[in-house]
């Protein structure tokens, strides 16, 4: 949906500092555009559960980082996040690639179990589902460090 | 680079206490689990976190976070080796973060200590955790199981480059060390994250 230069701009104008990430085959074509950018820098991460805390310190210390990962991470990491989301209340921001939304044929249970998961947690969610609803990233992600509220963009993914 | 015999252990309390001794004032101490509990009591720092409670093997990468966002400080973190076993691949993810500001001891006692001293997995393995640590590419690795050796090396540690590991070898903490007599989490990481943004 977004190329690598699409969304490395958006997240520069942001001014997001680090992307803390684990890609899968949709985020991961954007790795090249995101280790070039000289504005962020990108921190791979081995397992989700790592990613967090990592963005947590990063906040902590004066950065602006947003965590990126796809669906099976972030039911992964859910600990982590509960920790560093609920019990130290960083306003963290990511955007989780919903593996297999787009396909209407699919028995994921990855895809099936995506927003009632988001929605257990209780998180700010949008949705970008088609090339249309490209302005809500920077637009959600705004609202969320107004607000300073944690929050996630479930990007659709599986489109074929 | 200290020799550690297989039974050797130092006390927890006072490899802190020697810790909480030589730490400079700018250095940031994050500790975790049953170090959380123990620091506390031989440090009031505004640059200390303690972690806990915290997501499981969540320090070291709470400290890469820190290290990168704050390069011309130290990052020390203290992590038990139940913890650390949680999530083995944050070693690669420090390594790989290019961190040099980041000290990881390993405060090794061979047991699930907060859960009433359990086996690990590797309690019975005398697995090598700074041997991990060398072939993950920190650039200092030591070991430590005597407060001497701890005493005498750790200038000599914190003064080489990083990233720096050190595996401590040490007993349990004290039961009456066990009580959690602090602020709220959120409460102290918003007291560390206004000392951080004054220093």
């Amino acid at each position: 949906m977004y190329t690598g230069d699409e969304i490395t701009t958006i997240l520069e104008s942001l001014q997001v500092t680090h992307v803390v990430w684990l890609p899968d085959s949709t985020l991961g074509p954007w790795e090249d555009a995101l280790q070039d950018s000289a504005k962020l820098q990108l921190v791979r991460v081995c397992r989700e559960g790592e990613a967090w805390p990592l963005a947590a310190g990063l906040f902590v210390g004066g950065k602006s980082p947003l965590v990126m990962m796809q669906t099976t991470g972030f039911f992964e990491s859910g600990d982590a996040m509960r920790n560093i989301v609920f019990d130290l209340r960083l306003p963290l921001f990511a955007i989780i690639g919903i593996r297999n939304w787009l396909d209407p044929h699919s028995g994921d249970s990855a895809k099936a179990f995506a927003e009632p998961i988001a929605a257990a947690w209780g998180l700010n969610c949008d949705w970008i589902t088609s090339a249309g609803d490209k302005p809500k990233l920077a637009e959600h992600y705004r609202h969320c460090r107004r607000t300073q509220q944690p929050g996630l963009i479930l990007l659709a993914e599986g489109a074929g | 680079m200290s020799g550690a015999g297989a039974s050797e252990r130092m006390s927890v309390e006072q490899a802190l206490a020697h810790l909480s001794q030589r730490r400079r004032d700018r250095d940031i101490v994050v500790s975790n689990q049953s170090s959380a509990r123990l620091w506390p009591r031989l440090s009031n720092h505004p640059l200390d976190f303690n972690y806990n409670p915290s997501t499981m093997s969540g320090a070291v990468p709470l400290a890469v976070g820190l290290a990168l966002a704050r390069p011309h400080d130290e990052v020390i973190v203290l992590s038990g080796d139940g913890s650390l076993l949680m999530s083995l691949g944050c070693l690669v993810t420090a390594v790989a973060s290019g961190a040099t500001n980041l000290s990881i001891l390993l405060l090794d006692n061979g047991m699930y200590e907060v859960t009433g001293g359990q086996k690990t997995a590797a309690s019975d393995l005398e697995l090598d955790y700074a041997g991990l640590a060398a072939a993950t590419g920190f650039e200092q690795i030591s070991r430590f199981s005597e407060l001497n050796a701890w005493q005498r090396g750790s200038d000599d540690f914190f003064g080489s480059r990083g990233p720096r590991f050190a595996s401590l070898r040490v007993g349990p903490t004290p039961k009456q060390e066990f009580g959690d007599a602090y602020l709220p989490i959120d409460q102290r990481i918003r007291s560390f994250q206004v000392a951080l943004a004054t220093v």
